[in-house]
């Protein structure tokens, strides 16, 4: 038996499992025979064209944005998917042995593959990685081999697989199935959401673990650290069975606060909502004990080829509102650039794409696009109570042509005789070192600031996070960054609207009692953080936390910030553990 | 019928650009145009097909056409043999 062996990747959801493996869908040419009913063949035939239609949407996408055009490796992957002599050779074999397109185009694959390697000419052989490449594309669009063997799981299993898909977790039998493990995947990739909505442990972007591990392997994971342990020693083993109870009591003691509102000892009300990327992560914010959603960001709409027109950011809007009924939903408009392109806008190569055009200032260059987006908005406003905010503002100029716009988008629906709420409420994200200096002018102009610690520390700070050679310097308690939090949380109040914040440092347990003592209306965090973040709340008074804002503020260095903060933490709560920056 | 031999004059042979090159271009005629080595005879405008006869530099490649422009058809990919795939 082969010895332990620990992989890390992103942990999604928390918790700790231990449990045998279920390795999905590993070798990815080979289907079984299922009988297909005569009736059924040319259902099973359009699969097979609309799979095929799928990957070579992929490929076209690949092939362009590839250097080598036409000629390109993907460009004859692309003619592989159009060689109707092969693929009409596949349907006719469907039709005449009955079985399904999977197993038969996988099939068919196979033997291309054994052609090529019983070639003497290593380089002909050599083509074997492009049929295997273009064949497991298509496969990866038809159903996989072990989905209906999840359907009758009998004994409690982690499902290990290279990505999952929500056919996949649709056809789970899910009560038996206690973690994921997948090789693909990041924070809001489809395991992570069902995970968290199940309530189970997941670790995503393993990169390889299906070849390390075998079905019915002993596998540990732990979400919240993002670490897999497969075949387990005795004493590893040992020592996560304890980890899991502690874990399990201190679940328990957060779910009494769940349904209970996040107030101080003294009665001090904070909001505490939700950040979501997804509408279907609205789900899990009244599970997790959260009202609302302070932050929705829409990127994953634009993300793609071809813009998503009203109707369908409409459907996607109105879907989180309707679901947080009653609650406030803070709408994001769009904030591509940076790290987020889209081919759409062809954002030229830029040096500094994080001071480039991204956010604002690609909106506010593209109106048509963005009062679509505002329509959309808008019209789901009229389902529930909806905020309006816009990203990366840095001066006076841009939030007066932003509003400008939402009024043109007002007037036309008004025209068009659309239902909507007038009081949709307008506020802006504070990211941008200036907006955070001029918020005196900038809080009349709004109905309520969001604090965006994460751009506003990197920007603040001149850090660029995931730089492994300066991440060190990255710290959103530094004190430059609480002063500017100080300043924009008494700009905001001055002026007689809220400000919340909704960066990641919302969510790590030692900053709450700081954050709340400098003020702040409204915390916006995942909701896997909500939980542990109500129950700091809770168990602060709030004359204690503005003392400690205070002291905070008054201390030179981060490294100094943070140890004082933490000290904190571990004397008042010593069930909780801090979560690490940078 | 219209037919041709050429050989195989490039380096590497129709490894996966020259053979995308000859269904770009057979797809481009009407007529049904084959390839033959040896005893393998495969559809010119079948990308696996024209894969899978894995010619070689030096080997004989008959091109077959039948159709509208047939003599068109045998030209211009004689010609794309002849020219190594503009590869060299």
């Amino acid at each position: 038996m082969r010895s332990e062996q620990r992989i890390e990747g992103i942990g999604v959801s928390p918790g700790v499992a231990i449990g045998k493996v279920f390795l999905l869908g590993v070798d990815e040419l080979k289907a079984p025979a299922v009988r297909v009913p005569p009736a059924q063949v040319e259902a099973e035939i359009a699969a097979f064209r609309q799979a095929l239609s799928r990957a070579k949407g992929e490929l076209t996408r690949l092939r362009d944005d590839s250097q080598d055009e036409v000629e390109g490796i993907f460009g004859a992957h692309l003619l592989m998917l159009e060689d109707l002599v092969f693929l009409q050779g596949v349907e006719e074999e469907v039709r005449k042995r009955k079985l399904s397109v999977a197993h038969i185009f996988g099939e068919r694959i196979g033997e291309i593959i054994s052609h090529f390697e019983a070639m003497e000419d290593e380089h002909f052989r050599g083509r074997v990685a492009d049929i295997r490449d273009v064949g497991a594309r298509v496969m990866a669009h038809l159903l996989g081999t072990e989905r209906e063997v999840l359907a009758k799981l009998k004994e409690e299993v982690i499902v290990v697989a290279h990505d999952l898909s929500p056919s996949d977790t649709a056809q789970m039998r899910k009560e038996k199935v206690i973690g994921f493990v997948t090789e693909l995947g990041g924070r809001t990739s489809h395991t992570a959401i069902m995970a968290r909505s199940l309530e189970i442990p997941a670790v995503v972007g393993t990169q390889q673990i299906c070849g390390e591990i075998g079905p019915g392997d002993m596998l540990v994971v732990d979400g919240q650290t993002g670490r897999v342990i497969l075949r387990p020693s005795s004493t590893t083993l040992r020592e996560y069975r304890r980890l899991k109870d502690r874990i399990a009591k201190f679940e328990e003691t957060l779910s009494q606060v769940r349904d209970l509102p996040a107030v101080t000892l003294d009665g001090r009300r904070v909001e505490l909502s939700a950040n979501i990327e997804a509408p279907e992560e609205a789900a899990e914010i009244k599970k997790r004990g959260g009202v609302g959603v302070g932050l929705f960001r829409t990127e994953y709409l634009f993300m793609r080829e071809t813009l998503p027109g009203e109707d369908e950011q409409f459907a996607a809007y109105s879907q989180v509102v309707r679901s947080c009924k009653d609650c406030l939903v803070i709408i994001r408009t769009v904030d591509l650039g940076g790290d987020k392109f889209v081919s759409h806008f062809r954002v030229p190569q830029e040096v500094n794409p994080f001071l480039g055009w991204r956010g604002i200032r690609l909106c506010l260059q593209n109106k048509g696009f963005f009062k679509t987006q505002l329509r959309a908005i808008l019209l789901a406003s009229a389902y529930g109570r909806v905020g309006i905010m816009f990203p990366m503002i840095s001066g006076v100029e841009e939030i007066r042509e932003a509003k400008g716009i939402v009024e043109e988008a007002k007037e036309e629906l008004r025209e068009q005789g659309r239902e909507f709420d007038e009081g949709v409420q307008v506020g802006m994200m504070v990211e941008v070192p200036s907006a955070a200096v001029l918020a005196d002018l900038l809080a009349s102009e709004v109905d309520f600031f969001s604090i965006g610690t994460n751009d506003l520390t990197q920007y603040c700070l001149a850090v660029d996070r995931v730089n492994p050679n300066v991440s060190y310097l990255y710290e959103p308690l530094h004190p430059a960054v609480l002063q500017l939090v100080n300043r924009v949380v008494e700009a905001g109040h001055r002026q007689g609207i809220w400000v919340g914040l909704c960066g990641e440092v919302g969510a790590d347990p030692a900053a709450v009692i700081a954050l709340l003592g400098l003020g702040l209306d409204e915390l916006s965090v995942s909701p896997v953080a909500i939980p542990q973040i109500k129950f700091v709340i809770r168990g602060t008074a709030y004359s204690l936390a503005q003392r400690v804002a205070q002291e905070a503020l008054k201390i030179p260095t981060p490294q100094g910030v943070r140890k004082y903060l933490e000290g904190l933490l571990k004397n008042n709560f010593p069930q909780l553990n801090p979560v690490h920056h940078g | 019928m219209e037919e041709a031999t050429v050989i195989i004059s490039n380096k590497l042979g129709i490894h996966v650009r020259p053979a995308a090159l000859i269904v770009q271009l057979a797809s481009k005629f009407e007529s049904e145009i084959k390839l033959v080595k040896d005893d393998d005879e495969v559809d010119a405008k079948s990308i696996m097909g024209v894969m899978m006869l894995a010619a070689g530099m030096g080997s004989k490649l008959k091109i077959t056409a039948q159709g509208s422009d047939e003599k068109e058809a045998v030209a211009a990919l004689s010609d794309l043999v002849r020219a190594k795939f503009n590869e060299e």
